[in-house]
């Protein structure tokens, strides 16, 4: 298992903390840890899960520093602030700081895009067709080569994906 | 308003039948909203909390799904009455302890809750007895449209409902069933089943949600992830699993009763000796012991017993409702004086348990209650 935060050395330290009641895991090297100081039991995953990867270099160290200090222009919010408290000041938070929020997102999610349902402004059910479209093709191709495990799971899906689509109609 | 005389009274709520409600007690589906361009409850300031629940709070009573419900602000509240809807899980706890700006609106039939300014400016919740999760979402979802219609909701298409904590960011949804796994515990398989639930991305909680202990063999499953899949997919995942786990149940329970009979029973029959005749009891042993029992009943061995009443006395034995309509407030000594007499009085008419060991065929064992011929199952 490689180490979350360098992604070169192989991770010897396993950390796992109670988070708003959601267990968070992290592998990290033993000098990762280090400068992040897991030792320290003040130290939060938070911290550590958005302030993942911009440390290594000069550039980006400093990128980062820019981030931490920049407020939300909505509501005053800082990155520090969303660390400290481990929720967001506003809706507009998730746009000003959409890049520092990947990374924490991508450890917590599925995925990082939204596809369920959409308030009526926002329903576009073109691009869920278009994605069933896909599916299918997937489908017929997971047939052909006998995958039917695969096929299944792909099939589960578009079943979700029709229904999706009638739910939205109706 | 007293919310007593609102709330649907406990034996009524208990014998609302649901699918596969001999183990799974209840399903939830909550969703979490806000409105754009204005900070989440945890950053605004008073006025601003006070004007999002002008905004909210009179269109959530307006909806039909909604109208003659009850609709209250915290403040308006007192401790005992906030208690005792934690109680009823109608509201989190979180929503308990906030002031000014929060508020609840209950339906009539209290099967949808709406809460305003918790941790999210809007977090709505249908419970509905035994394993319904689609038909839970199916109502939530219903009920999410129409104030959508009418509220400016905080929506983004790459991230989807923007909420206040990005754990709950995309669907804003946390899909639950909250399970009562007393064969699993005591076959000592609820470790193993809860690593297993992690690992396919589900959380384990206990009796009251996030960061509450497991009572009473009582545990909650939900999803973590809100990000990347759909609600039927995650709806299905869980439904998927929780299927999974109502067989282990049963199948745990079989065993027990095949291999170690005489731990189960003497189990289940100390638990009712204890329950009908305590002179005081605190409310975490009552509930572990009004576990065993319900088992018992499960498993057929208090045939007279209706199993509701057991699970009423889940409620009632709850601090805030033993010491509901009591004037000062009671010493944790005094309800638990109360909570055994009124657990001596409800289980009165209930005869002993009907147990009987069924001998293995090569080894004549004596069985523990050779008096007694019971029907099995």
């Amino acid at each position: 298992m490689l180490c979350n935060v360098c992604h070169k050395n192989e991770a010897t330290v396993h950390l796992t903390q109670m988070l708003e009641g959601e267990i968070k895991k992290m592998d990290m090297c033993e000098s990762c840890a280090q400068v992040h100081g897991v030792d320290d039991p003040g130290m939060s995953l938070v911290d550590l899960l958005v302030g993942l990867g911009p440390k290594s270099t000069d550039n980006k160290a400093q990128a980062s520093v820019d981030t931490e200090t920049s407020e939300c222009p909505h509501c005053g919010y800082t990155l520090a602030d969303i660390k400290k408290s481990g929720r967001l000041g506003c809706p507009e938070c998730y746009i000003a700081f959409e890049e520092g929020l990947e990374q924490m997102l991508r450890s917590m999610h599925k995925g990082l895009t939204h596809t369920g349902k959409a308030p009526k402004s926002f329903r576009n059910t073109r691009e869920l067709e278009r994605k069933a479209r896909t599916l299918e093709k997937d489908l017929k191709k997971a047939i052909r080569e006998e995958r039917y495990e695969d096929a299944a799971v792909i099939r589960d899906s578009l079943k979700n994906l029709a229904e999706t689509i009638r739910d939205f109609e109706t | 308003m007293n919310i007593n005389e609102f709330l649907i009274p406990t034996q009524e709520v208990c014998r609302r039948p649901g699918p596969l409600d001999r183990i799974v007690m209840t399903s939830r589906v909550r969703l979490a909203r806000n409105l754009q361009e204005t900070p989440f409850p945890g950053h605004a300031s008073k006025q601003e909390r006070e004007a999002h629940l002008k905004k909210i709070k009179p269109v959530v009573e307006s909806v039909a799904p909604m109208k003659k419900g009850f609709a209250e602000e915290l403040t308006n509240l007192r401790d005992l009455d906030r208690q005792l809807l934690v109680e009823r899980h109608l509201i989190s706890r979180e929503l308990a302890k906030k002031k000014q700006g929060a508020a609840l609106v209950l339906s009539a039939d209290e099967t949808l809750c709406v809460m305003i300014n918790e941790e999210d400016h809007l977090r709505m919740q249908t419970i509905l007895p035994g394993l319904q999760i689609k038909e839970a979402w199916k109502a939530i979802n219903k009920l999410d449209t129409m104030l959508e219609a009418k509220l400016p909701i905080a929506f983004s298409s790459r991230f989807g409902y923007l909420t206040a904590c990005p754990t709950n960011i995309g669907t804003g949804i946390r899909v639950s069933a909250m399970l009562h796994l007393p064969g699993l515990v005591i076959a000592e398989q609820m470790q193993q089943t809860i690593t297993a639930v992690n690992k396919l991305g589900l959380a384990v909680r206990g009796l009251y949600g996030e960061g509450t202990e497991a009572l009473a063999n009582v545990f909650q499953i939900s999803n973590q992830m809100t990000l990347g899949e759909t609600e039927l997919e995650i709806i299905e995942r869980l439904n998927k699993v929780v299927l999974q786990i109502i067989e282990n149940e049963e199948n745990a329970r079989a065993k027990l009763l095949e291999t170690k009979p005489e731990m189960l029973f003497n189990n289940i029959g100390r638990a009712y000796g204890i329950l009908t005749n305590a002179h005081t009891i605190s409310s975490k042993e009552a509930k572990n012991l009004l576990s065993l029992l319900r088992l018992g009943v499960d498993l057929g061995h208090f045939p007279d017993m209706d199993p509701a009443v057991v699970d009423e006395l889940f409620i009632v034995t709850e601090p805030a409702h033993i010491q509901y309509g009591e004037a000062k407030r009671m010493t944790p000594e005094e309800r638990d004086i109360r909570r055994a007499s009124l657990l001596r009085e409800r289980l009165s008419d209930s005869p002993r348990p009907k147990m009987t060991v069924t001998e293995p065929l090569d080894e004549s064992e004596t069985s523990l209650n050779p008096e007694k011929d019971t029907e099995k199952d």
